[in-house]
């Protein structure tokens, strides 16, 4: 793998907000894996030290002036990797809760050449995880209506460990969802021709800070996403080009 | 009871309203979430246009018993007020946004003037 990976121009994108605490071992935790990751950390505004730790440790930091949401913090990233001319990118939060170590499994497919996009899923294997009933509710819902729609079977549409190539790098820079985006970004891909593959991964609890989603906003949350999916049905999508102008 | 002339139009024009609202989603001019108030809005307004009876007795609870479809118009203005309010609340977003974006730009500027 390491060989491999090191013939491609490769990043790694941290979304981040108020993650001081866990941002800094994020970030060594990608170098333990590969040193050869460029790291960009977006920060999302936060009020804490998240921007100056990323810096010290050698990170790429993009500061967004005011908060835009984990969309368009990620989307910064993509725009980041796509003008900077990288070939491999990967979405890593900055909370702690994705583990490096897992970054083998979610590279593979897209290395091989098997997908364009591949998600680390929380609940197709290993490593077992826990959340509130209601949560678990709305991810069934969400697993459900995506499998139908990508015409393919996905059992964790919110997870935002991944991994691109860049013709995936290409679209997401050019058009990314806003608010919670993970979902979107997975249909969106299908829709416009990109293959998709899910693998099993280990994760961990979060290492700190707060989730951006709580119950309130939750179905809030679940009402936009699926009106989305469902006007996204009616739209034409256009295969991207690797290189295109915006 | 509400005349059948005022529900029919009034279910015609909540359709459209529903129309309009999906085709600007799909053609990305409006975002889901400027969106979600306005489809809440048509599909409240359809419903009581519809269920004419329930408009009966909606329009009985506040006393009106003369012209029930009046109870469309106010619940029609109340969420046109919703709206309002709602994007006030978004201008005043933007304005303080606004004003963030400027000053970065000024510090920016000076920066690559002096340094």
């Amino acid at each position: 793998m390491a060989e491999q990976l090191s013939e491609y121009k490769r990043i790694a994108i941290v979304p981040a907000l108020n993650e001081e605490e866990t941002v800094g071992r994020v970030i060594g935790e990608i170098r333990d894996f590969d040193p050869g990751f460029d790291i960009v950390v977006v920060d999302d505004g936060s009020v804490d030290r998240t921007a100056g730790v990323a810096a010290d440790r050698g990170a790429h930091v993009l500061r967004l002036p005011f908060n835009l949401g984990i969309g368009g913090a990620m989307q910064t990233g993509y725009r980041f990797a796509f003008e900077h001319g990288y070939d491999i990118a990967v979405q890593i939060d900055g909370d702690g809760q994705h583990d490096p170590s897992q970054l083998p499994k979610i590279l593979e497919p897209v290395l091989s050449g098997e997908a364009d996009l591949c998600v680390g899923s929380r609940f197709t294997g290993d490593g077992a995880y826990r959340s509130s009933f209601a949560r678990r509710v709305g991810i069934k819902i969400f697993a459900r209506v995506v499998s139908a729609v990508v015409r393919q079977k996905v059992t964790d549409t919110t997870s935002g460990f991944r991994a691109v190539n860049r013709r995936a790098i290409a679209l997401f820079a050019a058009d990314y969802p806003h608010d919670y985006p993970e979902v979107e970004a997975t249909v969106m891909c299908v829709k416009h021709k990109l293959r998709l593959k899910e693998v099993p991964v280990a994760m961990r609890e979060r290492g700190g800070g707060a989730s951006s989603i709580t119950a309130v906003r939750s179905v809030y949350y679940m009402t936009k996403v699926l009106l989305a999916i469902f006007v996204g049905m009616f739209r034409r999508y256009a295969v991207p080009v690797e290189e295109e102008h915006r | 009871m509400t005349p059948l002339p005022v529900s029919i139009a009034a279910a015609v024009a909540s359709f459209l309203l529903l129309v309009v609202v999906f085709e600007l989603i799909r053609s990305r001019r409006l975002r889901e979430r400027y969106a979600l108030l306005w489809l809440l809005t048509g599909v409240v307004l359809l419903a009581l246009s519809l269920w004419r009876d329930g408009l009966n007795t909606i329009a009985g609870w506040f006393g009106v018993e003369t012209y029930p479809p009046a109870i469309l118009g106010a619940v029609g203005a109340l969420f046109i007020l919703l709206v309002l309010l709602h994007y006030s609340t978004v201008i005043s977003r933007l304005s303080d946004q606004n004003t963030i974006l400027a000053q970065r730009l000024a510090l920016l500027e000076q920066q690559l003037r002096e340094g």
